[in-house]
């Protein structure tokens, strides 16, 4: 029952990172059509710059409790990438894919040096400071109550973009561009605007989403590359382009992960893998995707 | 023009040992493969408009076959080892295939991803069937039954193991040539300007996609056995997607819509990370950075560089 239980909460707490990038990764492939393999350096630019930015916090007098604020505002505050990149991509917006595929892979290339550039080939960690908030007790199993925090996070935000794309005035005008981007443009949608906005909401939500798991594990330079991997399997699995896929996606790779890695730790992107060609071969379009022509 | 060009690279090929220190030539080894292994990927890229990211599972089966067939089951024919791990590489791409053939475009490309990294950790988590991460050693071969016991492993590699490759690469360039020339290699190109239409004149999109991402798995298998002799190692990264990810760099790099530009892509990019890596630790960021600039400025890549800049010239 307890191996059950850390399953569980292993898994839903690697699930809530991970739906935070593949979101982001479902947002730019929902309105734009790129597929950012990228995505998986933002996550290890928030890691990094989340561990500097609470160093220099803490050298600064910061109680070491407000370190998650601190985080997230770091994470936010790497929007500021988003832009930059976005306006790198439209040089490409008018030519195939394959090409936008590509820019996006020089982008992993640059990224991997520029963090070696600032944070070394060395792996970085937070300590423990995770600790100092405690730990839940929900029976006999005891959970890094971080941990908890950090799930109920990316639900809140999870909750709060489906609000937003579902309510808002500037939600409707981003599905619109998603779904038709010709016929938003007659109407009026800047859609040069609307494009960047949505990169730079795409970026963030990836760079929070390292932010939010440095405390619990290393930034190190293989996280881009491998994270892309999972980031991609959880989109496969729950349909492009699909905010819900995208959870539910992330709900299955965390707890495959997790439970590979307890009970057959040789199967753990294995099973994953198989479980995306499965989805794949029965379910052509994801779980939750529009179908292909 | 074409073939007159393609003669004089052969040739500058083979005179290159006496000219070039013995560093650059076991650098142009790794640039005849990936030259091998992008004809190849470019059938099914450039010729047939689908774009894998997942081919450097192909280059590692290769690998991998030669490295058990060589270590493990004393098998020293470089001959038959080239043959048995392109059956491999086929034999592999055709379950892959008839999944991945029903997709096109971004979809096909993640499809293929996927299959990249299931191979990759099969190769690295299995480690008592694949070595792990450390992988498994590739034995020097004997070429048309000599073993050349006499060199040692940088002279058999710079001398007869060299022209060999060269030999191979002419040969298999040539029968690519003819194969994208022929009545298959232009229904390719049908489907890839117009899938629909190509589909209505009676062309058998399905079977003649898998048919080219077949061959092309097999020059990337053949690749992939010339990198793991040269290296004598073959490891898991081989097998990863970002290995994948420079075989379409380089194609990029090149040209793909021209014959040779993969050829061209394969040179540069081996003498340029080479010379990067030897005046940097950051190479791959200047490598990205070279990327950028490729794929914003000059989409044709370095052949199609080379024709505006020749185009120019005679029009002045």
């Amino acid at each position: 029952m307890t191996a059950f239980f850390d399953i569980l909460i292993g898994g839903v707490f690697h699930a809530a990172v991970l739906f935070l990038v593949a979101a982001g990764l479902q947002l730019v492939f929902g309105v734009q059509k790129i597929v950012n393999l990228a995505c998986g350096s933002f996550y290890a630019l928030g890691a990094y710059f989340g561990i500097s930015a609470v160093n220099w916090t803490i050298a600064a007098g910061m109680p070491p409790a407000l370190f998650l604020p601190v985080l997230l505002v770091s994470g936010l505050a790497l929007g500021v990438i988003g832009p930059l990149i976005e306006a790198l991509l439209a040089t490409v917006y008018h030519r195939d894919e394959a090409f936008q595929l590509l820019l996006t892979f020089a982008l992993v290339l640059m990224f991997q040096d520029i963090l070696r550039f600032f944070w070394g080939a060395n792996p970085q960690q937070l300590g423990d400071l995770v600790m100092t908030y405690g730990k839940l007790s929900v029976g006999k199993v005891q959970v890094p109550a971080y941990n908890v925090l950090v799930i109920a996070a990316s639900i809140a935000i999870a909750v709060g973009i489906g609000a937003f794309l579902q309510k808002t005035r500037f939600g409707r005008i981003l599905r619109a561009t998603a779904e038709n981007r010709e016929m938003s443009q007659a109407l009026g949608v800047n859609v040069r605007w609307m494009y960047a906005s949505v990169f730079t909401l795409g970026t963030v939500l990836g760079t929070v989403g390292g932010a939010l798991v440095v405390p619990t594990a290393a930034a190190s330079l293989d996280m881009p590359v491998e994270l892309v991997v999972e980031a991609f399997a959880v989109v496969v699995i729950g349909g492009l382009g699909s905010m819900r896929g995208a959870l539910v996606g992330a709900l299955i790779v965390g707890l495959m992960r997790a439970a590979a890695i307890s009970w057959y730790a040789e199967l753990e992107m294995l099973a994953i893998y198989l479980v995306v060609i499965v989805v794949l071969v029965a379910r052509p379009a994801g779980l939750f995707g529009k179908p292909i022509e | 023009m074409r073939a007159g060009f393609a003669l004089v690279a052969v040739a500058a090929l083979v005179v290159l040992p006496s000219l070039a220190t013995p560093y650059y030539v076991t650098l142009v080894l790794p640039a005849l493969a990936y030259s091998i292994a992008l004809l190849g990927f470019n059938l099914l890229f450039g010729y047939t408009g689908l774009l894998s990211f997942g081919h450097a599972l192909f280059v590692a089966i290769g690998a991998y076959a030669a490295a058990v067939l060589s270590s493990k089951l004393g098998v020293k024919s470089f001959e038959l080892i080239l043959l048995a791990s392109g059956a491999a590489a086929v034999a592999a791409a055709i379950p892959v295939a008839l999944i991945s053939v029903r997709y096109e475009k971004i979809f096909f490309g993640i499809l293929t991803l996927a299959f990249g990294m299931l191979f990759h950790s099969f190769l690295f988590k299995f480690y008592d069937i694949t070595g792990g991460d450390t992988g498994i050693r590739v034995l020097r071969p004997s070429l048309f039954g000599r073993a050349y016991a006499e060199l040692d492993k940088t002279a058999f590699l710079v001398g007869p193991f060299y022209y060999y490759c060269v030999a191979l690469l002419a040969v298999l360039g040539f029968a690519m040539w003819r194969l994208v020339r022929s009545p298959f290699g232009l229904h390719l190109v049908a489907t890839r300007e117009n899938r629909r239409k190509s589909e209505y004149l009676g062309v058998r999109v399905r079977l003649f996609r898998l048919i080219a991402f077949a061959i092309s798995a097999f020059y990337c298998a053949i690749g992939g056995v010339i990198l793991a002799i040269n290296t004598g190692q073959s490891d898991p990264e081989l097998a990863y997607w970002t290995h994948s990810g420079e075989l379409v760099f380089m194609t990029v790099l090149g040209g793909f819509a021209n014959f040779l530009g993969p050829v061209v892509g394969a040179f540069s990019f081996i003498f340029l990370k080479s010379e990067l890596m030897g005046m940097t630790q950051y190479w791959r960021f200047w490598m990205g950075l070279v990327l950028v600039l490729i794929v914003v400025l000059f989409p044709r890549g370095l052949v199609g560089l080379g024709q505006d800049l020749w185009i120019r010239v005679r029009r002045p």
